[in-house]
């Protein structure tokens, strides 16, 4: 009888992978990796599969989801391993290969690695128990930007709590996100709804390659975060809620916020 | 020019070969534009040399003349309008432009198949329409009539003429348009000859009847020519009885233009206020070898000047004027302003197409576009082109370009998998001027596929509700298929309703002419340009609105290519009744919408009893008696049906319809049968199912031909696990 594994690697290269993942990942007869949903800014997929000793096959985005059956045929009498970006299942996508694999009695088994949801708070020194919902900001769809992020923002403010907005990655079209543009798109919607959520003056952490050596958490409001040069992808960005003072603290040490912009939160 | 009051803006309008050119250079004689010896032979709108090879006008074309009457200078703008019954849509563009008609009718001939469809497609746009009986040298010399049997022959084809106004006139115009000799809006005479008088002209002057056949008998018609000149018949008739702009324009903007008429806009246009802001409608679009893109059309509100700032409601461009100028004869004169009520042609609006609306750039947000122009043929006929020599590709795709822009009834595209170039067209006869027109341009060896039918995809019956998915399950939206009724598709083809009109307006009409539920009629989301209808019957599915445009995108794609034979579908409505939609945009993005959308809308399709429509031309014969039998053969081989068998004098006149399909070499078979004596013609009639038992094969043929598997996909490849 097959299984289907799937396996975190974590936030930034090949070295994040956990002992167990490695050894599940040796052990499969088939390695496959997911590269699509993420970015991992040092992930070097030869020296991955030099650690594993076996030739990965990549996935893309239409194959995982398209031709399910592919993988799904493969399992049932192979052990497959997936190897994902992050935790597996945080990007929600693979859910439903995993039902079907269930349903179909395939048995599942997921080996768990960091992710952004939890990195965010880390690299912050923001509560994990004040996160609110978290959200993607995508390139404009079809001429426009989907407000949702400006909904969800604002839901959570007016609990209270942070939003970490996530910044599209297009590994397939090779393209992302940045912070000044996101930034801009947001200036966007602020013109559109005028409900006060992202103004001028609003405090925003800009995270980059979180979890890796060079990361960089840089804290300020709205109009100067374009100022700071936050380098290569993956982008993203954290809306704080009201703040403890522990946490107004830690965004000062470890964000390197100024004090005019801790002011208003 | 400036004053209003004395424009005339008109056109002239025939069934082929009823001598609308020749009438055009009779008039433009008369503005001194060409020597009276060459008028008459030289056709001088006729610049295009195919056209003088096939005697017919393919391309409108405009000319400003100037007339006197009473002393005073009149400004008559004549717009040229084609008699070939393949190109209607260019006759309804220039219609828009003109508040009078001169129908052309051959008094040997009479009201034609054609002479009907022009008349009533300038009723629709409510253009006055004013008679002219030519060919009255053919009843003398041919016929040999004597003036009483002319005159009643007269009287039959005035009475068949105001059957038509009586039978496509609005109520509160028939009455006042039908044309009565006695009062001027008759005239007769010949324009080859050059001669031609109306009975208020004939009575001042004391003309008789004896005199005209004399004339022809005795040889003097050069002086009958000189006595009476048939361009003062015409431009009289047209001065006294053609409204100006001014009070053509109080009656007609209602009719033409859908926007607020007690808006700014709406007012000056309805009063022809020079003072008003610019509004110009274009009616057609000429690429000058050396100006570039010339757009021509009528200025219904304000003055449009050089250098003006104007925004262009369909491309959604701001523009700045080049050039403003007017038509004298084949050739445009550059002028500093032209006011509301005149033809002008434009420069430096590149973006413009036929159909366009521009005004005065400061109105670009508030300006509502004319009515849309709704043409009552639809292209039928697609051929492939490439070019003998590969390098000549360049040439050749420039060439097609800009013979799509002055044509919109043309169109040109690229077939993406074989990258073949496709132009379709109104028939075969429209595609065949195309390439001799293609020829005379460019002089290049393209090498054509045989002619090929263009088909539409439809549904017979209602679907159940499908579930689509996304390709990554977590998306699914709920649709089902079913045909349009038919008012609902009668009222998309004649453009009463259609996508960006106002939705109240375009519900309460839906509700009250087609019967249709509010819920429905309120929750349009897109109509296709193919008259396929997507309508929400959602309620309250959260963040619907986010993906409402990459659904609509779907539906487009879906409508584009149906699942049959991937041939545009028609006539479809497409309900949306319910949907799930993923949390974060991320995994909703148009790579997950478009297909949900068109997998559910290809299972409901194919599971509503689908079908293949071919285009079914209406077709007119005139035979000798002892020919028909050869006719009808002919037709009823070809999948003819015959609708009409009428006996006028030694003629038969056969009216029935055929497919599309059966008309390749039709030419050849006709003559054959009936040893060259049969004259006919053919126009687009609608779109019918093809029958079952040829259906199956003709798919599988078509998706032979495009590539595609033979068989057709089942509801279930759409459904996935």
């Amino acid at each position: 009888m097959g299984e289907l594994i799937f396996i975190g690697l974590g936030l930034d290269s090949e070295e994040d992978i956990s002992l167990r993942g490695l050894k599940a990942a040796e052990a499969a007869d088939e390695v496959f990796l997911e590269a699509y949903t993420s970015l991992m800014p040092h992930l070097d997929i030869a020296r991955l599969e030099e650690l594993i000793g076996k030739r990965i096959t990549r996935l893309s985005r239409r194959q995982m989801e398209e031709e399910m059956d592919y993988v799904l045929r493969e399992a049932r009498s192979k052990r497959i391993a997936i190897l994902c970006p992050g935790d597996p299942f945080v990007a929600t996508t693979h859910i439903a290969l995993r039902i079907e694999a269930e349903k179909q009695g395939i048995k599942t088994k997921v080996i768990n690695n960091a992710s952004i949801i939890s990195a965010v708070t880390s690299a912050t020194g923001l509560q994990s128990y004040k996160l609110g919902r978290t959200v993607t900001l995508t390139f404009p769809q079809m001429g426009s930007i989907p407000e949702t992020v400006y909904d969800v923002t604002k839901d959570n403010l007016a609990m209270g709590l942070h939003t970490l907005i996530l910044l599209e990655i297009d590994v397939e079209g090779r393209r992302y996100l940045r912070i000044d543009e996101a930034v801009e798109l947001l200036r966007a919607l602020e013109n559109r709804r005028k409900e006060g959520i992202f103004t001028e003056d609003r405090l925003i952490v800009g995270l980059a390659r979180l979890g890796s050596e060079d990361m960089i958490v840089k804290a300020d409001i709205l109009a100067r975060l374009k100022l700071y040069d936050f380098g290569l992808p993956p982008h993203s960005l954290l809306v704080p809620g009201r703040l403890h003072f522990m946490e107004k603290e830690a965004l000062k040490i470890l964000a390197s916020a100024p004090d005019e912009a801790l002011r208003g939160a | 020019m400036r004053d209003k009051r004395l424009v005339r803006n008109i056109g002239t309008l025939a069934h082929v070969d009823h001598g609308k050119t020749t009438l055009s250079d009779n008039l433009l004689m008369a503005a001194g534009m060409i020597s009276p010896k060459v008028a008459g032979k030289a056709l001088a709108l006729d610049y295009v040399e195919i056209e003088q090879l096939r005697q017919m006008t393919v391309k409108a074309a405009n000319v400003s003349l100037y007339h006197e009457v009473e002393g005073k200078p009149y400004v008559i703008n004549l717009v040229d309008t084609p008699g070939h019954v393949d190109f209607t849509g260019h006759v309804t563009r220039s219609l828009r432009v003109m508040d009078g008609a001169i129908v052309v009718v051959d008094a040997v001939e009479g009201v034609m198949t054609q002479t009907e469809t022009v008349v009533r497609q300038g009723l629709e746009e409510r253009v006055r329409p004013l008679l002219f009986i030519n060919k009255v040298d053919r009843l003398i010399k041919e016929l040999r009539l004597g003036p009483r049997d002319i005159q009643r022959r007269f009287i039959e084809i005035i009475r068949d003429f105001n059957e038509l106004i009586d039978l496509y006139g609005e109520p509160e115009f028939k009455e006042k348009w039908k044309v009565n000799p006695a009062k001027g809006t008759v005239a007769f005479g010949s324009a080859l000859h050059k001669w031609g008088f109306t009975i208020p002209i004939a009575q001042k002057e004391g003309l008789k009847f004896d005199y005209i056949v004399d004339a022809y008998q005795k040889g003097y018609v050069e002086e009958l020519a000189k006595e009476f000149p048939l361009y003062r018949a015409i431009l009289d008739m047209v001065v006294q009885h053609i409204p100006n702009p001014v009070e053509a324009q109080r009656y007609r903007i209602p009719k033409l233009w859908k926007g607020d008429l007690n808006s700014e806009l709406g007012k000056a246009m309805i009063e022809c206020d020079e003072e008003g802001p610019t509004v110009i409608c274009i009616s057609k679009i000429n690429v000058d070898p050396h100006a570039g893109i010339v757009a021509t059309g009528r200025v219904f509100s304000g003055t449009v000047y050089e250098g003006e700032e104007v925004y262009l409601l369909s491309a959604k461009r701001v523009s700045r004027i080049q050039q403003v100028s007017l038509y004298m004869g084949p050739y445009r004169e550059a002028v500093p302003e032209i006011p509301a009520g005149n033809i002008v042609a434009l420069l430096g609006v590149e973006d413009a197409r036929a159909g366009e609306t521009i005004v005065d750039a400061q109105y670009k947000d508030t300006a509502a576009p004319f009515e849309r122009l709704h043409y009552i043929s639809e292209p039928v006929v697609t051929i492939a082109i490439e070019p003998v020599r590969s390098q000549d590709l360049p040439k050749l795709i420039d060439a097609l370009r800009k013979m799509a822009i002055e044509d919109p009834t043309l169109h040109v595209r690229i077939n993406e998998e074989t990258g073949e170039y496709l132009i379709s067209g109104m028939g075969a006869l429209h595609l065949e001027i195309t390439l001799w027109d293609l020829k005379q341009r460019t002089n290049l060896e393209v090498k054509t596929s045989p002619p090929v039918v263009v088909y539409r995809e439809s549904v017979k019956t209602r679907s159940p509700v499908f579930e689509g998915k996304s390709p990554n399950k977590h998306n699914r939206v709920y649709i089902s298929v079913e045909p349009l009724d038919e008012v609902a598709l009668d009222l998309l083809q004649r453009g009463e309703v259609y996508e960006d009109q106002d939705w109240r307006t375009r519900a309460k009409i839906l509700r009250e002419k087609a019967g249709w539920s509010t819920d429905q009629a309120r929750n349009i989301w897109a109509i296709d340009e193919n008259l396929n209808v997507l309508v929400n019957l959602t309620s309250g599915v959260q963040y619907l609105r986010e993906v409402r445009d990459t659904i609509i995108m779907g539906f487009r794609w879906a409508m584009r290519e149906g699942p049959l034979a991937q041939e545009p579908v028609r006539g479809v409505k497409v309900i949306l009744h319910d949907a799930q939609i993923h949390e974060d945009p991320a995994h909703r993005g148009p790579a997950q919408m478009i297909p949900a959308t068109r997998r559910a809308i290809y299972a409901g399709f194919l599971t509503a009893k689908p079908v293949l429509l071919e285009p079914i031309l209406r077709i007119d014969v005139k035979v000798p008696q002892d020919q028909l039998g050869g006719v009808l053969n002919v037709l009823t081989k070809r999948r003819g049906k015959i609708s009409n068998i009428e006996q006028h004098g030694g003629l038969m006149y056969v009216r029935g319809e055929i497919p599309v399909s059966e008309t390749f070499n039709l030419s050849d078979d006709m003559r054959s049968a009936t040893m060259g004596k049969a004259f006919w013609s053919t126009q687009f009639l609608r779109w019918a199912p093809v029958p079952e038992s040829l259906m199956k094969d003709l798919i599988v043929e078509i998706r032979k031909r495009k590539g595609l598997p033979e068989e057709v996909p089942r509801p279930e490849d759409f459904l996935g696990p």
